[in-house]
């Protein structure tokens, strides 16, 4: 018999002391029904003796002391699933908002998933083309990475995000594909550029949306990327389908987390942000990934926005220390008006070698990506000094240079948000770019590479 | 067996009561699921739990029975090659038996109890004995001899030992102790983690661990029973300097921890070390590596306790008189597993609400490494050296982690985010990095690689310090304005940093690199410097030195494959004296 307790004694922030209960677990689900019929949502934070903790999902307007009553679900936090999610558009919680049928679930699953055995790992090398340069040809991505674009106010990251989602797709395969995208406390205007995004490419067919929006309680916002990552596991690994889960935007997740911390009166860590900032975002990055069992896979683009672009912020510091990489968006090229505007030499990709070469892209991939990276760090660096000492300063080789880092902006980073290049078409323009400086300074290039693709005709 | 009843839950914090006859650190058991947990502390009959295993749906009332025994490892035949969680649960057979997610509350034995494996006896009926001589040798595999040894605290004389086929569990002998009692000896010891291993001597460590890699080797090496750290922000290649280390160390034996971190790199170590060959033994790399994986989304009581499971299992090793290396993979993420459970505790934070004890537990870590004499009569030597990746937030090392690690360890590395991005891998750099065993370790140097070695790498740091003072001048008034002699500094510096220390580790013959030919690269190096500011003495043009055809050559050497770069470097040396000289001559003709 499920009871329920009239024992209220504190609603402070997003937290509430219930007194006197007895049997409530750590981590169960709970439900709050106000004097009118109203029922909320919310969960075990800690049990002391007969005093529960618990943390609501929703905001506690109207909650009322003296006559809610609360009652304790015996299980976790749960999502029902079901492949009919594809399609649908649900809340932060995991309900249907659409208007559509009800979903009939297969099942209920915790939101909070379980580790994988690393040792049941399958490590990712299925190379995706994502039909963006800067990504395919420098930090390209695999099947089960998480690489999350790391961006600022008023940068294009949900352009380059939406423009992945479309174009993402490992080529001579026609494996089911699905995307799972998280709004996570973004504005109407962001979410809707999604779904119609989504709806004009008639890709929300294969689309499950989770969205919480700004207006929505801050701290719904701590569920909603684990909704999402336990449909996209459910897809993924029992209904074998290839997954690509966009969450965007982790800065107000971690918000939110603050907030509950900042309640509960913790030790704060940096800036206010919990300790165990790593541990939570990590058990959400790392349901990530292939495993043994299963065919499909979750390949994950986590946006962030960093406040101030400062890469040293707790959340996008975090973020990278369990990440695979990062793309790094730069304000500098977007003000040039180049776009995409991926910073490339901060950016990275951990997974890429394992992804690249013969049989995968092609067999020049790799000398021809750490060639352009030299050459265009070299070549901003001929820039930097031409800047203090004038362009006579500068050797005829490194003026070249210069040169080169210029055309590579204008052509090879900026492709705009509907160009789809293909892995062949990027390397080529890597070679056509590279011939902007004399032959010999290939010097990371093996020379058959060079005898094969080295342009015929010279860069006009 | 004492047992008690739960009245607080949070987080991996569980306060049980009803627990006065516990003993502190005891592994108990908690819920109907059996969670793992330890005892952290106790105030009157109420104790303190660490719960290694994720706590949803323990509530107030539930059980918690304690096994009376410390959280200890199994130690014996069979670790090998092995991938262990945090408390030392297989992986492996987790995956066969509970599927590929980690179910809780599972309880495997580490080694498995069913396997035969042959021991041939070294001594017999009478030999007297001490704790840590050797009874026999299990061959583990082709590359690991393993020795059993008389567990600590035992003395006395053998009453039975045979050779023979036995499971890990198995008697193989008895033992008549000095007070009279016999017990029966096994090929299996359990040690408790917490505690050090014991050991008859501490050495002074003099002989290098040798890295093949050439920026620790030449210039911040460390030694055999060592401790260095990696600090370094994302990004900056921190985990592929500590499999470098894992893969290319001449050590025995590897112990990888993987605390915290990502776990695709584990499976990366798994699946990737049993492809290569180690270059001493011609054999698999797994064969000689023990793997311990608390991945960043396992439970983070368990990362606490990893590092300990790690290193007792090395102890375990190094008392068989084999050289060990502990690489941890990152000790931050234990700092902050210490730090979540202190402020669950609700103790008095130190700074950035690390716990005040956070240096005392970092220098214990440290301090069980080192080169000792073991247990025995034999009076074996071994060594245990212990690297430990930092991780500062926002690659900021004045965080209390990273200066706690530096006032104890002798070696550092610092990682460099702007030589990452300019692809200089190994990102070490060279201006704030050190190595406080270049002065003891010379000696060995001289005897086995050269005599020049040491003027060769203190050469090194010495024009590159050169090059950073000259940089500045050069941001400020251009190139133009360097002394001829200065310039050909800049240009041996930009040689030393890109044709000896940036190393390619995903490259054949670059990836390791053996003493000896290190040594002739940095003689390639320095006999250019040498030839080429005598030819600018002479009147060759400084530029033109600079822009000379066998730099090219030079930039390639460290590629030449390892049985036969002599000869190339032979017919270098001759380029370089023909191409200068014409120099010369042509200055001379103007």
């Amino acid at each position: 018999m499920i009871r329920e307790y009239k024992t209220i004694e504190e609603v402070a922030g997003p937290l509430m002391l219930v007194k006197q209960v007895e049997g409530a677990k750590y981590d169960e689900l709970g439900e709050i029904e106000l004097p009118d019929g109203e029922v909320r949502r919310c969960r075990v934070l800690e049990v002391n003796g007969r005093n529960v903790l618990v943390q609501l999902f929703e905001s506690a307007a109207g909650l009322n002391i003296a006559n809610s009553k609360v009652r304790f679900s015996g299980h976790g936090v749960e999502l029902p699933v079901s492949p009919n999610m594809l399609g649908r558009v649900f809340n932060g919680m995991g309900e249907a908002i659409d208007g559509g049928a009800r979903i009939i679930p297969e099942k209920s699953l915790d939101i909070n998933g379980t580790p994988i055995n690393p040792a049941a790992r399958y490590y990712p090398s299925e190379f995706i083309q994502t039909g963006v340069s800067t990504i395919d040809g420098l930090n390209t991505l695999v099947r089960g990475q998480k690489l999350p674009i790391f961006s600022g106010s008023g940068l294009p990251h949900a352009n380059l995000a939406a423009q992945i989602a479309r174009q993402a797709k490992v080529r001579n395969t026609d494996d089911k594909f699905a995307v799972v995208f998280a709004a996570i406390g973004i504005t109407f205007e962001e979410a809707d550029f999604f779904i119609s995004d989504f709806k004009k490419t008639g890709a929300i067919d294969r689309t499950v949306l989770f969205i919480n929006l700004a207006s929505d309680a801050a701290i719904e916002r701590i569920s909603t990327p684990r909704m999402a990552l336990t449909a996209a596991e459910y897809l993924a690994f029992e209904c074998n389908m290839h997954v690509l889960v966009i969450l965007t935007d982790i800065t107000n997740y971690a918000e939110a987390l603050r907030e509950v911390s900042a309640a509960r009166k913790e030790v704060p860590g940096r800036r206010g942000y919990p300790g165990y900032l790593y541990t939570d975002l990590a058990t959400m990055y790392e349901r990530a990934g292939r495993k043994m069992g299963s065919d499909g896979s979750i390949t994950m683009i986590p946006i962030l926005s960093m406040p101030e672009d400062d890469k040293t912020h707790p959340i996008p510091d975090l973020t990278g220390y369990i990440t695979e990489g990062q793309i790094i968006l730069s304000r500098e090229l977007y003000r040039k008006g180049f776009l995409p505007p991926v910073d490339v030499m901060p950016s990275l990709s951990r997974l890429k070698d394992k992804g690249i070469g013969a049989g995968k892209t092609r067999e020049d991939h790799a000398n021809t990506m750490n060639q352009l990276f030299s050459a265009y760090s070299r070549g901003k660096e001929a820039k930097e000094l031409m800047v203090v000492l004038g362009e006579a300063a500068l050797s005829p080789i490194d003026r070249l240079y210069a040169k080169f880092a210029d055309a590579f902006e204008a052509e090879y980073i900026n492709q705009g948000f509907y160009e789809n290049r293909s892995i062949e078409e990027t390397l080529d323009l890597g070679w056509k770019l590279l011939s902007i400086l004399p032959r010999s300074e290939m010097k990371r290039i093996k020379p058959e590479f060079i005898e094969k693709y080295w342009p015929k005709e010279a860069h006009a | 067996m004492v047992e008690g009843k739960i009245l607080k839950v949070s987080g991996p914090l569980v306060v049980a009561e009803g627990m006065r006859e516990a003993n502190m650190f005891d592994v108990v058991r908690v819920g109907e699921k059996k969670l793992i947990g330890e005892i952290i502390e106790m105030h009157g009959d109420r104790a303190s739990i660490q719960v290694y295993e994720e706590t949803a749906g323990i509530g107030r009332g539930d059980k918690v029975v304690s096994t009376g025994a410390p959280l200890s490892v199994e130690l014996g035949p069979g670790l090998l090659s092995n991938i262990y969680d945090g408390i030392q649960r297989p992986l492996e057979v987790m995956r066969e038996k509970y599927g590929s997610n980690l179910t809780r509350g599972i309880d495997e034995p580490a080694l498995d109890r069913e396997k035969l494996w042959h021991f041939e006896a070294a001594l017999k009926y009478g030999d007297e004995v001490e704790s840590g001589d050797v009874l026999g040798i299990v061959q583990e595999n082709e590359v690991i001899n393993l020795k059993i040894m008389v567990p600590p605290k035992m003395k006395g004389t053998i009453v039975d030992l045979k050779s023979g086929d036995f499971r890990v569990t198995d008697p193989i002998g008895k033992i008549k102790l000095s007070d009279g009692n016999v017990e029966n000896l096994t090929l299996l010891q359990k040690w408790p983690v917490r505690l050090a291993r014991p050991y008859k001597e501490k050495l002074p460590p003099v002989d290098p661990m040798v890295t093949g890699q050439r920026v620790i080797d030449a210039l911040f090496p460390i030694a055999k029973g060592g401790t260095a750290c990696v600090p370094g922000p994302f990004g900056s290649g921190k985990t592929v300097v500590q499999h470098q280390l894992a893969k290319w160390s001449d050590v025995d034996l590897v112990v990888y921890i993987g605390c915290g971190e990502r776990g695709n790199e584990m499976t990366d170590v798994l699946r990737e070390f049993p492809e290569l060959t180690d270059p001493r033994t011609g054999k698999s790399l797994m064969e000689r590596t023990v793997l311990i994986a608390n991945t960043s989304d396992m439970p983070v009581a368990a990362r606490e306790a990893s590092i300990y499971t790690g290193i007792t299992i090395a102890e375990y090793f190094r008392d068989m008189g084999y050289s060990v290396a502990v690489i941890a993979d990152s000790t931050s993420r234990w700092a902050e597993a210490l730090r979540e459970m202190s402020g669950r505790l609700e103790e008095m934070p130190g700074e950035e609400g690390y716990p005040a004890y956070l240096t005392s537990r970092l220098a214990q870590f440290y301090e069980r490494a080192g080169k000792v004499v073991c247990l025995g009569s034999d009076g074996r030597e071994g060594a245990l050296s212990a690297i430990g990746a930092v991780s500062p937030q926002g690659g900021d090392i004045s965080e209390p982690v990273t200066q706690a690690t530096l006032r104890i360890v002798k070696v550092f590395w610092g990682l460099d985010a702007t030589l990452a991005y300019r692809r200089h891998f190994p990102a070490i750099n060279w201006l704030n990095s050190y190595s406080l065993y270049r002065d003891r370790l010379s000696g060995w140097f001289k005897e086995h690689v050269s005599k020049s070695w040491m003027d060769y790498t203190a050469r090194c740091l010495k024009t590159l310090q050169l090059e950073a003072d000259l940089q500045e001048i050069v941001k400020l008034v251009g190139m133009d304005a360097l002394s001829p002699e200065d310039r050909l500094t800049l240009d041996v510096a930009q040689s030393i940093r890109e044709d000896f220390l940036q190393q390619n580790a995903f490259e054949g013959f670059d990836s390791y690199t053996p003493l000896a030919k290190q040594n002739a690269l940095l003689e390639l190096i320095f006999t250019y410097e040498d030839l080429a500011r005598d030819a600018v003495k002479k009147g060759a043009d400084v530029e033109s030195v600079c822009e000379l055809p066998v730099h090219e050559r030079i930039g390639r050497a460290k590629a030449a494959p390892t049985d036969s770069y002599e000869a190339e470097y032979a017919s270098i040396k001759n380029e370089m004296v023909s191409q200068l000289d014409e120099l010369v001559a042509a200055a001379k003709e103007d």
